[in-house]
């Protein structure tokens, strides 16, 4: 099926089975896989998480935890065969051609050990010692492009940003120039400027090095900005591959079809109706797969589906070769909805706003110095209306929702109103119905969640303090309750960690919900999850809303989520509101140079190449803000010494529109007219 | 009707056990656990039964036959007056096996009560408790016991009191940096945005998630308590006559010594050890159990 190579491929899987020993039985994590990574190849692999992915990386590496083993296939790097190497031979294989990064760069790097000699240490066992290691240690550091790189060789991992840390693990992952890279969640734990960055960082390097990526992701847009070629898993088999472009342009396999509708795209938002999900889960490890294993999921699966297994059609055509292990790939795009795509929010009329927040300050004292987190915030929120909160981490987001909860009190003289009463500054100090007014959900249900209490207790409580309900009151409305965020009687009994993430994260909406809350916090409440549950959540969250007339604030990164539900957007930077405004203007500007920075940074699946507007430099220090305009040391528009002299102020460009900015709102619009002609 | 996540709770079979039952699956796996486990039990059945299968009464003097080394007829021996050093070593275990671990029980809540509250308000709270606290941890025991006998008299329940408050602080500060890292976790939050009492807040949400490492401390805590008591008796000032105490015994008997009659102290200090040992071993078991 595979034309004969011209070079040895730089890694091929044939037919690998994988297992996990679980309970004294062999578990099948991967099935039959085969895949071909060619030369100087960027290769994607995608899928929910719990798919096998991350094992994958790991048995390439040969690195399985030791409950893990191949149980069979075969595995050769740049054509030799990693499974006949041990010892040295695999050791000096490991070191020499395969290089991994992983998402949590904290595990790649040593906590206790300055950066500089985990870098020399590498090449200190390559045998370069003394000066020449560190001359190269340096020189690394130039590669992923961190600026004082002779400074950043002093310094202790935790003293460097998550990105900076992760393009320290890519320095070290990259010092023996491998042959074969693999990247498994390099961008997960960050922000989008700075996922930006370290994509574009591997972009590049892609282009100096020659070297062959497996680039494992559950974000299919990045994947889709970076492979050549991606393979979707699903239970560990390969389901559809084929060149990027095409398999997510013109999707084979219901499930790959069915992923890419969970996301909002295009701009989408709550108002033109609900996102399509996935119902169902993963099969479990080790489970029996007699025919597709997809079928459980799949509203197209019939007879033949549930007791032939679908070999890999080959699609193969003009745009590549491609396959899909569906007996019906040829109808995959026309796989129905699960979701109904009705049940859209009709926008409100306005009404006078539930909160109003004037003049919020947050100052901490951090070493002695005062870090203004949150400066000078004033906003209204309407009822049944969602603010959406975006910036960089450390802009303050996660700040200013402890404020207006009552978590953290507010520097004096600032003012919060609900329903046009004033809020004590502390939560012991407010009334209970302006307690149960408010909610929260966090962005970690694992944290938020008492793990020692039942999912029936968790909510009881809930209800008993926030409904005053006990006794068969409370029984009732639980029902009630667990139906509107669409849990059953069997989830009660269990403890969270007997959930999944998705569950959990409905377990903490249905608590915030218990009592009646006019407004609800949301935190990013789904980065934790894959993006089918992802858009289960945010249906939700837009249903609960429409039903309850409820107003939420809104907090994530990503982008197109809070496009999707926000009805207002507020853009901070340092602590700063730079930008204000109905959701549609704000995104489709023209919008503050921060927001133009932010919102271009984001990788899209629907266009390969953009030009991105790139955000140099680390995010400065909120101890020490930069004079002038905060935004002026990494702004690409900057137009003078004007931006270091004066703080803009926060006008209002359009009504109801406002942007914190010394360019006219008329002048903005033409700039970034210009530059969206100049990329067309 | 949208047919969303209709789900087992449990999607893989690795997560199927709870946490106790987990716990307990691998304490009952490890071996240092099992072994001392075993020594314990011995020792708690000689406590509750040893009566019966004493040959002789513990008590029971006999001067004609004192200080007899060991033969067939008393295994370990006689005493200065003829008590059979075996009976006594037996039903000996019947008194350090109440007062250890009622000690240890009161240690455990007083420093629970106290972690919590300092580990929870922080602040002047913690600063007050703290320092009170690190000044009684630095009087030894023996001094804290010589006043309270003073104070209160000699008995067991002197010696239960003073060595669970001179170890609750102990418990206190381990309860404490483990209520600490609960505190940040958003469950707290949670529970401050429901207008809960700190009552609630302590003791409803936070302790059952700091039970692990109290199980831990308390199971280690008693070893030194068996070792406490022991030696307050053989100071005189904890378990008194006629009970045949392993502690009491060798005080009384240890001057024997020197005139060769090695086994009227032997045997009791051998126990001793034994259940030291036997206890602690246990203790690793439970802290590994926790920490796997
Ligand atoms: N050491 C192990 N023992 C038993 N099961 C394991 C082990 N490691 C992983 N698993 C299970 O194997 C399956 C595949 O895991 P893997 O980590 O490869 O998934 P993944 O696709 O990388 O997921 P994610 O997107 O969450 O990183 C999952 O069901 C996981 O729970
Ligand atoms: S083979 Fe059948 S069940 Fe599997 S994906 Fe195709 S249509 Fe769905
Ligand atoms: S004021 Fe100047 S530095 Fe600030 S955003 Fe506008 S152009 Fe950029
Ligand atoms: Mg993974």
């Amino acid at each position: 099926m595979t034309e004969p190579a011209k070079a040895k491929n730089a890694l091929e899987l044939d037919d690998l089975s994988v297992a996990y020993r679980v309970n004294g039985r062999n578990r099948a994590v991967l099935r039959n896989l085969s895949l071909t990574i060619g030369q100087g190849e960027a290769y994607g692999l995608v899928g929910e998480s719990g798919c096998g992915k991350s094992t994958v990386a790991l048995t390439v590496v040969r690195y399985l935890p030791r409950n893990g083993s191949i149980t069979g296939g075969a595995i050769s790097l740049d054509g030799q065969d990693v499974m006949k190497l041990d010892g040295e031979a695999l050791r000096r294989a490991r070191a020499e051609s395969v290089s991994m990064v992983y998402q949590d760069p904290g595990k790649a790097l040593n906590p206790s050990i300055r950066i500089g000699r985990q870098l020399t240490e590498i090449f200190e066992l390559a045998g370069i010692s003394g000066k020449g290691a560190e001359d190269r240690a340096i020189a690394m550091l130039n590669r992923v492009r961190i600026s004082d790189p002779a400074g950043v060789m002093q310094r202790y991992p935790h003293q460097l940003s998550g990105g900076m840390q992760q393009r320290v693990a890519i320095a070290m992952a990259l010092a023996n120039d491998p042959s074969m890279l693999i990247l498994d969640e390099p961008t997960t734990g960050l922000d989008a400027t700075v996922e930006a960055e370290v994509l574009d960082l591997i972009a590049q390097l892609r282009r100096e090095l020659s070297a062959s990526i497996l680039f494992i992701s559950h974000n299919l847009a990045v994947v889709s900005n970076m492979c050549d070629r991606v393979g979707v898993l699903y239970a560990g088999m390969l389901v559809e591959e084929g060149p990027t472009d095409v398999v997510f342009n013109d999707p084979r396999h219901p499930y790959t079809v069915a992923l890419l509708r969970c996301l909002p795209r295009g701009g989408q938002r709550k108002d033109q109706g609900r996102l399509d999900t996935i119902p169902g889960f993963l099969p479990g490890i080790g489970a029996a797969i007699k025919g597709c294993a997809f079928a459980d999921r799949c509203a197209l699966a019939d007879e033949r589906c549930r007791t032939e297994l679908p070999p890999l059609y080959d699609l193969s055509d003009q745009r590549g070769t491609r396959q899909s292990r569906c007996h019906y790939h040829d109808k995959a795009q026309a796989l129905p909805r699960t979701t109904p795509s009705d049940g859209a929010s009709a926008p409100k009329p306005a009404t006078a706003p539930v909160l109003r927040v004037a003049g919020l300050n947050k100052t901490y004292a951090s070493h002695g110095h005062a870090l203004r987190a949150v400066k000078d915030v004033s906003l209204d929120l309407r009822p049944g209306e969602t603010l959406g909160l975006v910036g960089e981490s450390g802009s303050g987001k996660t700040t200013f929702a402890r404020l207006l909860l009552g978590l953290v009190p507010p520097d004096d003289g600032g003012t919060i109103e609900l329903e046009g009463k004033a809020l004590a500054p502390k939560l012991a100090n407010r009334g209970d119905d302006q307690v149960k007014a408010m909610q929260i959900v966090f962005q970690n249900p694992d944290s938020a969640l008492n793990r020692s209490h039942s999912i029936r207790h968790i909510l009881g409580r809930a209800l008993k303090r926030l409904a005053g309900l006990s006794g068969k009151a409370q029984e009732a409305r639980l029902e009630d309750l667990i139906r509107s965020v669409r849990l059953t009687d069997r989830h009660l009994a269990v403890k969270p960690r007997q959930l999944s993430g998705g569950l959990k994260q409905r377990v903490a909406i249905a608590r915030a919900f218990a009592g009646d809350p006019r407004i609800v916090v949301c935190d990013e409440p789904t980065s934790a999850l894959d993006v089918s549950v992802q858009a289960a959540i945010l249906n939700l969250l837009a249903d609960l809303q429409a039903k309850q007339d409820v107003s939420y604030i809104f907090i994530s990164h990503d982008l197109g989520v809070v496009r999707y539900l926000s009805d207002n957007i507020a853009v901070l930077y340092l602590g700063r509101i730079m930008e204000l405004g109905p959701s549609e203007e704000v995104f489709s500007g023209p919008h503050h140079p921060y927001t133009e920075a932010l919102l271009s940074a984001v990788p899209k699946l629907d266009q390969t190449e953009t030009a991105r507007i790139r955000l140099d430099g680390e995010i400065p220090s909120a101890t020490n803000p930069p004079p002038g305009c905060v935004f002026q040391t990494r702004c690409p528009r900057k137009i003078g010494p004007i931006c270091e002299q004066q703080e803009p102020p926060l006008a209002e460009a359009q009504p109801g529109h406002s942007i914190r900015c010394h360019i006219p709102y008329s002048e903005l619009a033409q700039l970034q007219k210009a530059a969206v002609t100049e990329l067309a | 009707m949208s047919a969303l996540e209709t789900t087992s709770p449990a999607q893989d079979d690795t997560r199927r056990r709870g946490p106790l039952a987990e716990t307990l699956f691998s304490l009952m796996r490890s071996r240092t656990f099992l072994v001392g486990f075993a020594i314990v039990l011995f020792w708690v059945a000689c406590a509750l039964f040893g009566e019966h299968f004493a040959p002789y009464d513990p008590l029971a003097d006999d001067i004609i036959n004192a200080l007899a080394p060991p033969s067939s007829e008393h295994w370990f021996g006689t005493d200065q007056i003829g008590r059979d050093v075996f009976s006594r070593v037996i039903v000996g275990s019947r008194d350090i096996l109440t007062v250890a671990p009622l000690a240890t029980v009161l240690a455990t809540i007083a420093g629970t009560a106290l972690g919590l509250l300092t580990g929870y308000f922080r602040g002047l709270v913690d600063d007050v408790v703290s320092r009170i606290l690190e000044a009684f941890m630095a009087i030894p025991v023996v001094i804290v016991a010589l006043l309270a006998i003073v104070a209160l008299g000699t008995s067991k329940t002197t010696v239960i009191v003073v060595i669970g408050l001179s170890f609750a602080p102990i418990i206190a500060r381990t309860v404490r940096s483990a209520v600490m890292a609960e505190r940040e976790l958003d469950y707290v939050a949670a529970a401050q945005l429901r207008h809960e009492s700190a009552f609630h807040t302590m003791f409803v949400e936070i302790l059952p998630n700091v039970i692990p490492p109290i199980l831990v401390e308390t199971t280690v805590r008693l070893g030194y308590a068996i070792f406490a008591v022991a030696t307050l008796s053989f100071m005189g000032f904890g378990i008194q006559p006629p009970s045949p105490d392993w502690g009491l015994s060798i005080s009384s008997n240890y001057g024997m010594i020197g005139g060769g009659f090695w086994w009227t102290v032997l045997f009791d200090a051998l126990a001793i050890a034994s259940l030291v040992i036997g206890v602690n071993l246990a203790a690793d078991g439970v802290h590994g159990a926790f920490n796997d």
